[in-house]
């Protein structure tokens, strides 16, 4: 049984704790409402480039000219795997997912019998990969000095991939991250960037004339569409990891408060009961008299 | 036909405006041109230079690098990977920029073919020369 000091201190010290994880909740709901908010900004960019990219990616497919970044080494053997995810913790399991999906599909590739490259983002990731897949890894991007993501970011990083797989370092690659859906949910996504594919049906694009030719547009955005890519993934990152983070203190914050209750009853009880034996002490000796 | 035309300037981290414009000159990567309302359907890349919105307030000019123009009859889009109004535009912004150019030339010299190595010497060139329109110095940038 603990003394009515120890429960005291135990009191206080979870009190404290529960300001902090309030405070931390305030603050990540604050950056989320910016992080939602570069997400919105970017959509625009993205989603035009992504069509306009569709569509001359669908009527120059197949051609012998198509480019490498569109049509692949023509190997399937090995695979650079980008996993972004944070460089701070005290996000609920916002890491371990992104983790959880790597982990499968390296693991799916090794038993296939392919070569597999990893690239981290964040160093939240690596700490966790690092043990198990530690002799895969090629090369970490820090952006825990970045305090807003620009896309100075995802450009860096899109030029590091596009100079290695120039280098024919890798026939594939794919990035993972998580998809904000909302506060309390955030999905893991792996998605194929080199070569590029897009989901859906492009829309015709012999509407346009283009100036230079199709190929040489597509040469010049291809690029800077896995750079839009990698700056969608961070952005939607982002977003989520402050999400992530907002209901993991909230939910923090709310154990807190229950464990307080729960000190607060245990507390009472051990005052009352040492207040009953000191009476029971004094009248059972005043009785003996 | 409508005397106005939707036009966009979209940079990856936002929206830079959206107005309705009576023409847009615009930097190509084979020359410069003009699009209208009614204007055939194109797409083209974009070098360093001046894009030049007239609308009914009169005419502003944006300093654009990478990316590539939409244009549609009754719309424009620019995407630029880098975009902003020339007054914003300050020598310390556009050294960065020229810096950047020539490092890219610098490593294509080094490494890559003839090929990339004209189309560095290009983008530098169209870098100076978009500076010099606007007034500023690219001899302040030095590697």
């Amino acid at each position: 049984m603990p003394s009515l000091k120890d429960l005291k201190n135990r009191i206080g010290s979870v009190k404290s704790t529960r300001k902090i994880t309030k405070a931390m909740q305030m603050v990540a709901a604050a950056k989320l409402r910016r992080a939602q908010e570069a997400a919105e900004a970017a959509r625009p960019y993205a989603e035009r480039m992504n069509a306009v990219v569709a569509g001359l990616a669908s009527s120059v497919a197949g051609s012998e000219g198509a480019p490498r970044l569109l049509a692949g080494t023509g190997a399937d053997k090995v695979h650079l795997l980008v996993v972004m995810t944070s460089e701070r913790g005290l996000c609920g399991g916002f890491n371990t997912v992104i983790v959880r999906l790597a982990r499968a599909r390296i693991n799916e590739l090794l038993a296939a019998g392919k070569t597999v490259k990893i690239l981290t983002v964040g160093k939240k990731g690596r700490e966790q990969l690092k043990r198990d897949f530690g002799q895969y890894f090629i090369g970490h991007v820090d952006l825990s000095e970045v305090k807003r993501i620009g896309y100075d970011n995802a450009q860096g990083i899109a030029r590091d991939i596009l100079a290695r797989f120039t280098a024919n370092e890798f026939d594939v690659a794919t990035i993972f991250y998580n998809r904000f859906q909302s506060v309390i949910s955030q999905i893991p996504t792996a998605q194929q960037v080199i070569p590029a594919v897009f989901e859906g049906g492009a829309e015709a694009s012999s509407l346009y004339d283009y100036e230079p030719s199709e190929e040489g547009i597509l040469a010049d955005l291809l690029p800077r569409s896995v750079a839009t890519q990698i700056f969608t993934a961070l952005l939607e990152n982002g977003a989520s990891e402050q999400g992530a983070r907002m209901s993991a203190m909230d939910n923090a914050t709310r154990n807190a408060g229950d464990m307080i209750n729960k000190l607060t009853i245990v507390y009472n009880r051990s005052r009352q009961a040492a207040i009953t034996t000191e009476l029971i002490e004094i009248i059972s000796g005043a009785e003996a008299l | 036909m409508a005397d106005t035309m939707q036009f966009d300037l979209v940079s990856p981290e936002r929206k830079l405006t959206s107005v309705q414009a009576r023409e847009v000159r615009i930097p190509g990567a084979d020359g410069d041109l003009t699009a209208m309302p009614g204007h055939a359907p194109m797409i083209t890349t974009l070098r360093p230079g001046i894009l030049t919105v007239i609308s009914a307030e009169g005419s502003t000019e944006y300093a654009v690098t990478g990316g590539f123009a939409e244009i549609t009859g009754d719309s424009v889009s620019v995407l630029a990977e880098r975009g902003l109004p020339t007054t914003e535009m300050t020598q310390e912004v556009y050294t960065t920029m020229v810096v950047e150019a020539k490092r890219q030339h610098e490593s294509a010299r080094e490494e890559a073919g003839e090929e990339a190595v004209e189309a560095a010497a290009k983008l530098l060139a169209d870098m100076v020369a978009m500076g010099t329109h606007i007034g500023l110095d690219p001899n302040q940038a030095s590697l």
